[in-house]
């Protein structure tokens, strides 16, 4: 009789730099099924997780900002090449959440397909979005936009994959660099999703993945001096809001609340989720001989 | 002091090729601009639902000239149950009449405005210096001037709004709570009510409690123009005045103009609520002079950058980096400048720098003139006489100082200069971007590569390359990191105003 093959189980860290740590904390919590059974552990990520990530994140905005758009949306591309060549991988990870077969590849799907919508934004936002201005005076003046900075935010809790991708997307596709963190639940297709960035050319420290708890973390995402906006989509408890709102007050962090009930919904794909993390950056010259 | 002995006293420029020593040749003779025409009322009352209402507790506070510390006029102190007043007229405004017009005639409304500030633009330019110490030939050539000039832009925006917005559905938030600061008084409500009534708000506007006699004119005025009543109300008060603005319930959205410190504690007060907020706050801009710069016009682009309105500008120039090899030169000539500037009466016509806006602001710059030389700055003044009454300061520039000096990091608000050097593009902007402002900053020199590569480097929302402190309706105008949140002017203007 044949022995039965046990089979191999990953380790799911986190994602900072472009590496997959674990938490510098050693701490880890169990991720269960839909059903209430073991998953796996999931980094539980700490205060110092966030301050490293942050560092790192600022450490690439200025060459992830100065990318040509061209090549931003090449990369944005690329995401949504590897998320379709790592198909079954996804499927694998959203059945045992309580995805059905085909809402799985309906999110997988839709997930890829945003990827490609604003992969089409990044060249083409400062168009719609930027200005000549024909000011009285004898100047040429413009205005374009400019990526916010560090973003972070709190990825959805209820879309795993398609509402992070959702989120992450035009914040990158606007040049700016972030840290995220996972669904508290649902961890696992995030770190996957690291997995995909890690082979898309997207450089390191752009996207920076933490998983952990919201109600430990907040505080410190909120505080911190060098983010320059915050960002979520959920409804959050209003005492967490509230908090959140007051420590944006140290550094006129910009704080991005919109509201996202269905992922699915087209509506939500926007080039104001682009506009959103930018500022718009007007230069004048004097025009004569 | 006889004529002979103020002429020995005077500054002999160093410069051997300095031609800027006018002063010692002949003296200007006074070019007073008069002022009687301009009424100005014993004292102004509270602006509700179209009329002037006296305010519920009867407390008035006075409101001085700087440049002669006599009292002009005084202001209702608007309370809780006022700005409650005002906040019902401007919802009842909202929701009745202001929203059944529709937008061309909105428009007509503000070009109307428009039209009626250029015809009264000499009498309000004489208000503004007399109120608030500018010089004259600046609110009668800068101020005035793009007060109606934002009028008339954002007129013409009521009824073409959708295409400001692609893809949106464009809405008003409602009633809408500003509040602006002292240094362009009619300006910054011209900032405040032109696109928030272009877009269909209404306005309760509480302009600052040293310059609030050009808002309660401006009034004046809107009550001749027919406006529904309440579609702007404006309150008078301190900063107690201003908090009941921004924690009323029944106010939508929250636009305030003014220093860094006051607009966090607004963000902070608004945490939690769904209202929405705009802030347009401090700044400590830097002006980047490469050696390749043409120093004349840069130096001219200093004295603007830093001088203009007695430094009381939050994108001012305050920060002067200078490549190394020119620092000299650049240095000699602008204190060769420093020499011509005239301060003093702000409604004679020669006056450059005009009075200090307030006794506490004046005490404020002072402090920090003595904190620059505690931290080991070099001072250098101009030699210029200033009044003896009111609130003057010279033009001053600090040198020797360091990044990690207070009075390099912090806004000063003033008259002052700070020089640094700097050696390598990298450097200079490094030192320009080390601040946690990012409201504006400037670039000299004559290579077109370089302004861009510095100014896409520069993280500021204005970038004023080879000039400075230029200001259009058209162009827009707001912060990065801690200078604030959101743009005024031009169409990006428009979207502070709107529902996203």
């Amino acid at each position: 009789m044949a022995e039965e093959r046990i089979d191999v189980k990953k380790t799911y860290k986190m994602y900072i730099g472009g590496d997959f740590p674990r938490s510098e904390s050693g701490r880890t919590y169990k991720v269960f099924t839909s059903d209430d059974e073991f998953l796996a552990n999931a980094c539980q990520g700490s205060r110092k997780d966030f301050r490293d990530a942050v560092k790192i994140a600022r450490g690439a905005f200025s060459g992830w900002s100065s990318r040509s758009a061209y090549n931003r949306g090449q990369i944005l591309y690329r995401i949504a090449e590897m998320l379709e060549d790592r198909r079954d991988q996804f499927m694998r990870e959203l059945g045992p959440i309580g995805f059905k077969t085909a809402e799985a590849e309906a999110d997988i799907n839709a997930a890829i397909d945003r990827c490609i919508y604003y992969a089409g934004w990044t060249d083409k936002y400062q168009q719609v979005f930027g200005s000549v201005n024909p000011v009285a005076s004898s100047h040429f003046n413009f205005s374009m936009l400019e990526p916010t900075g560090v973003v972070a935010a709190f990825a959805p809790e209820k879309s795993p994959l398609l509402g992070l991708v959702s989120l992450i997307a035009p914040i990158i596709a606007g040049g700016n660099v972030c840290v995220i963190l996972a669904s508290e639940k649902y961890p696992l297709p995030a770190i996957t999703f690291a997995e995909v960035l890690n082979d898309s050319d997207v450089p390191a420290g752009v996207v920076n993945i933490l998983t952990g708890f919201r109600e430990e973390l907040a505080e410190h995402f909120s505080t911190h001096m060098d983010v320059n906006a915050m960002c979520y989509t959920d409804d959050l408890p209003k005492e967490m809001k509230k908090m959140i709102d007051e420590n944006a007050s140290l550094n006129v962090k910009r704080i991005v609340k919109r509201p996202v009930k269905d992922w699915y919904d087209e509506a939500v794909q926007s080039p104001y989720f682009v506009t959103d993390f930018q500022e718009t950056k007007t230069t004048w010259h004097p025009v004569g001989f | 002091m006889s004529n002979t002995e103020t002429k020995e006293a005077a500054y002999k420029p160093t410069s051997p090729n300095s031609k800027l020593d006018f002063a010692s040749v002949w003296e200007y003779a006074p070019a007073p601009q008069d002022s009687k025409f301009a009424e100005v009322k014993e004292q102004y009352d509270l602006f509700i639902g179209g009329k002037f209402v006296k305010p519920s507790k009867g407390r008035y506070f006075k409101s001085t000239n700087p440049a002669t510390e006599e009292v002009i006029t005084e202001f209702a102190e608007a309370t809780q149950k006022d700005v409650d007043k005002a906040v019902k007229a401007a919802r009842k405004a909202f929701e009745g009449e202001w929203s059944r017009i529709s937008a061309k005639e909105r428009g007509k409304y503000l070009y109307r405005i428009a039209r009626m500030l250029q015809e009264r633009a000499r009498e309000f330019a004489v208000l503004e210096s007399m109120d608030g110490g500018k010089p004259i030939r600046e609110s009668r050539d800068v101020d005035i001037p793009l007060v109606a000039a934002y009028f008339f832009y954002y007129a013409g925006w009521a009824d073409k709004l959708e295409y400001a917005f692609p893809g949106k559905k464009p809405e008003p938030y409602g009633v809408c709570g500003q509040i602006i600061p002292w240094n362009f008084p009619l300006l910054m409500l011209a900032w405040k009510i032109a696109p928030a009534l272009a877009t269909g708000n209404t306005v309760v506007l509480k302009p600052a409690e040293t310059t609030s006699l050009t808002a309660l004119k401006f009034a004046e005025l809107v009550k001749d123009c027919g406006l529904p009543d309440g579609v702007i109300n404006i309150v008078t008060g301190a900063g107690q005045t201003g908090s009941e603005i921004v924690n009323h319930k029944d106010v939508d959205k929250v636009a305030f103009t003014g220093s860094t410190n006051v607009g966090k504690i607004i963000q902070k007060s608004l945490a939690g609520t769904d209202k929405k907020y705009t802030l347009e706050l401090g700044g400590k801009g830097a002006m980047l002079i490469f050696e390749d710069a043409p120093i004349d016009q840069a130096v001219e682009g200093i004295i603007n950058a830093i001088y203009f309105n007695q430094g009381h500008v939050c994108c001012a120039g305050s920060r002067l980096l200078v490549q190394e090899g020119v620092a000299d030169k650049v240095i000699q000539k602008l204190k060769d400048r420093l020499e011509t500037l005239i301060v003093g009466d702000p409604l004679d016509k020669n006056t450059d720098i005009g009075a200090i806006n307030s006794k506490e602001q004046f005490e404020t710059v002072n402090k920090y003139l003595e904190l620059g030389v505690e931290e080991g700055a070099e001072v250098y003044q101009s030699k210029c006489n200033i009044p003896d009454n009111g609130y003057f300061i010279r033009p001053t520039l600090f040198t020797n100082v360091s990044q990690s000096n207070r009075v390099v990091q912090e806004e000063i608000f003033g008259p002052v200069l700070t020089v640094q050097t700097f050696r390598t593009a990298d450097e200079g902007i490094e030192k320009a971007n080390n601040t946690p402002y990012g409201l504006a900053n400037g670039v000299w020199t004559d290579k077109g590569s370089k302004i861009f590569k510095v100014g896409s480097k520069m993280r500021s929302g204005v970038i004023w390359a080879n000039t400075y402190n230029k200001f259009d309706p058209t162009s827009p105008f707001g912060g990065y990191k801690e200078s604030g949140v959101g743009r005024e002017g031009g169409m990006h203007g428009l979207a502070a105003y709107i529902k996203n």
